[in-house]
């Protein structure tokens, strides 16, 4: 367990230097660094300077060493537009996007669930076929377009929520949350309905796929058998067990959708971490762009070294393998 | 492929295409796909002889148009049956032209993708040891980040722009097909045919190509057809968020995003129908992608 628990930590730390790599050649190969890196109206003489100061006078292989050490110290450049480390912008902005992204699983458990449940256990009825039929369309609607429908109905037609903005937020623990004022909540419905459809449509495919196994098991014949009640062999004998891999798959997609919540929140104009980044790859904040890829691979990478560990303890066959 | 010569006119032979093309047609569903789908290609093949106005000819442009409803006759005394936008463009002309654009790019990024990873696909089975473990650890590694974020890196660090739109949904897709013609690459040259190949000491490439790839196909077009619906969908999304196509080539991402400002005063048709038309197309395609996999997968064969 030992030995592979270090071989991954080293397979994670490569790929975490190849990532490195390729963001930094990214900025400094293919595009001038010179642009990128030093503010575009810096005059003649300001840009020499900078030159020798932020070492691009340096061989590539060198400055490749200073990004790095200088990253490893929480220190990913200055962003242009707002004149603030770059990675403290972002962090400013993560509540937003953590606090949607964690409304979002929430919905999609919350409707996908019973959804999932109903399909499972009435697999020929019509409105089981609705529910898989629109599971299919939640799988390739694209998130943005359906962003706008909403706003559509429910803003501008009917009138019933806010379109745009994280509306009032309460403080907790120095950091500012929309949840927990009713005006937030109003706000965050929308984006968070959005960005949970893909989520929703599978965790509707996994319950049923889940409650449709399970009833066959002996357990629930059983169950069945001893005269106990079709409500309690449900939500008791076949509920529980579906409920952990459904939860698990669902707790994996949390990186995915704070990828995605890029889309949603440049649709709803939520102030996170992916409206940041689209503002600033438009407006060319170069820092605040590489200080976000850094930080989004290091969570991947953490996020996939935590899944496989996890598994490792729950799955002994991996463990077998891992030693074969 | 097997033609056996029989005495004709006997009733048509059944070749696997043939098997194929009826157990295709069998779903009515699938067929419907598939002709909405040759409809919306055709219109956007055609699309300077059906259009009632080339939306960049701004010599027939005309402002006062702009932002008129769903079937309304404009200035020049066209009616347009989808509104217009704000630079009185007929939307319907917008809307085909939009299309050619997103298929290109849907189409052309999966066909360069499918080549790219269904080479190294084949090129890692065949090869095995250390070149396999290579090109598969890069695969798992492109699989385990989410393919926006992976567009969106690209293109933050190449810019905008039609081809590098293509080149960056190319980086991201490559991986799913290496990965699916490898699995089947795999199967296939442990198979009796290529022993014979190698035997004949027949050149790798020609191996690789004419012997291997053949065999490999079917779930490399379940793959392809699904990765193009996916392409024309992630394309439209970057487009939308200002990193795709430039504005003087719109797709229908970038119709939708032209439109957003002026969802919000309640003139929706300049974000709707590009949208329904995104939408239809991404709908046909999946259909037809479904059906191809019932009808290609193996372990649902009798």
């Amino acid at each position: 367990m030992l030995l592979y628990l270090i071989r991954r930590l080293m397979q994670s730390g490569f790929v975490l230097v190849a990532m490195s790599l390729l963001v930094f050649l990214g900025v400094y190969a293919v595009g001038d660094p010179v642009e990128i890196l030093i503010a575009p109206d810096a005059d003649q003489f300001e840009r020499e300077r900078a030159i020798v100061a932020l070492g691009l006078d340096l061989p590539l292989w060198q400055q490749y060493l200073v990004f790095v050490s200088k990253a490893l110290q929480g220190d990913l450049g200055r962003s242009f537009v707002f004149n603030e480390p770059a990675i403290q912008i972002i962090l400013q902005r993560m509540p937003a996007t953590l606090e949607l992204a964690f409304g979002s699983m929430f919905l999609s458990i919350l409707i996908g669930l019973p959804l999932g449940l109903y399909a499972g256990l009435r697999p020929d009825s019509p409105v089981s076929k609705g529910i898989m039929a629109s599971s299919i369309l939640g799988f390739s609607l694209p998130t943005f377009w359906v962003g706008l429908m909403l706003i559509m109905v429910f803003a501008v037609q009917l009138g019933w929520l806010p379109s745009t903005g994280r509306g009032e937020t309460a403080e907790i623990l120095g950091t500012r949350w929309s949840f927990l004022t009713w005006d937030g909540l109003r706000h965050i419905l929308l984006p968070a309905i959005n960005l949970s459809l893909f989520k929703i449509s599978l965790v509707i495919r996994l319950t049923r796929a889940g409650v449709r196994e399970t009833m066959l098991m002996d357990y629930v014949k059983f169950a069945r058998a001893k005269g106990l009640s079709p409500t309690r062999v449900t939500f008791v004998h076949v509920f529980k067990n579906i409920l952990i891999p459904v939860v698990t798959v669902v707790g994996l997609e949390l990186g995915g959708t704070i990828a995605f919540s890029v889309v949603t929140e440049s649709v709803f104009a939520w102030p996170g971490m992916g409206k940041l980044i689209i503002d600033s790859i438009n407006v060319l904040d170069r820092p605040v762009i590489v200080a976000y890829l850094m930080m989004i691979v290091l969570m991947f990478i953490v996020i996939n070294l935590v899944v496989d560990i996890i598994y490792t303890m729950l799955d002994p066959r991996v463990r077998l393998e891992a030693k074969a | 492929m097997s033609t056996s010569v029989l005495p004709a006119p006997a009733p048509p032979v059944e070749t696997p295409f043939r098997r194929f093309v009826s157990e295709f047609f069998a779903s009515t569903i699938a067929v419907g796909g598939l002709v909405v789908f040759v409809i919306i290609a055709l219109a956007a093949i055609l699309a300077p002889w059906i259009t009632p106005q080339n939306p960049y000819d701004l010599a027939v442009l005309d402002i006062m148009d702009g932002r008129l409803e769903p079937g309304s006759v404009g200035g020049s005394g066209i009616t347009h049956w989808l509104g217009t936008d704000d630079q009185g463009r007929d939307m319907l002309s917008g809307i085909i032209y939009g299309l050619r654009i997103s298929l290109l790019v849907g189409v052309g990024s999966a066909f360069i993708a499918c080549m790219v990873g269904a080479s190294l696909g084949m090129l890692a089975a065949y090869a095995g040891g250390r070149t396999d473990s290579v090109i598969m650890r890069v695969v798992d590694l492109q699989l385990s980040f989410p393919t926006i974020l992976a567009a969106l890196m690209i293109l933050a660090f190449l810019g905008k722009g039609v081809m590098n739109v293509v080149i960056a949904l190319v980086l991201v897709e490559w991986a799913y097909y290496a990965r699916t013609v490898r699995g089947s690459a795999l199967v296939e040259r442990r198979r009796e045919y290529i022993e014979a190949a190698v035997c004949l000491a027949l050149p790798t490439r020609r191996i690789l190509f004419n012997h291997l790839l053949p065999n490999c196909l079917p779930p490399l077009i379940v793959v392809g057809t699904m990765q193009i619906a996916r392409a024309i969908a992630l394309e439209a999304t970057l487009s939308f968020l200002g990193l795709g196509v430039p504005i003087t080539e719109p797709s229908l991402g970038l119709l939708i995003a032209n439109g957003y400002e002026y969802m919000l005063s309640g003139k929706y048709w300049i974000s709707f129908y590009p949208g329904i038309a995104l939408l239809i197309t991404i709908v046909s395609i999946n259909l037809v992608g479904d059906q191809l996999r019932d009808v290609l997968n193996p372990r649902l064969k009798k």
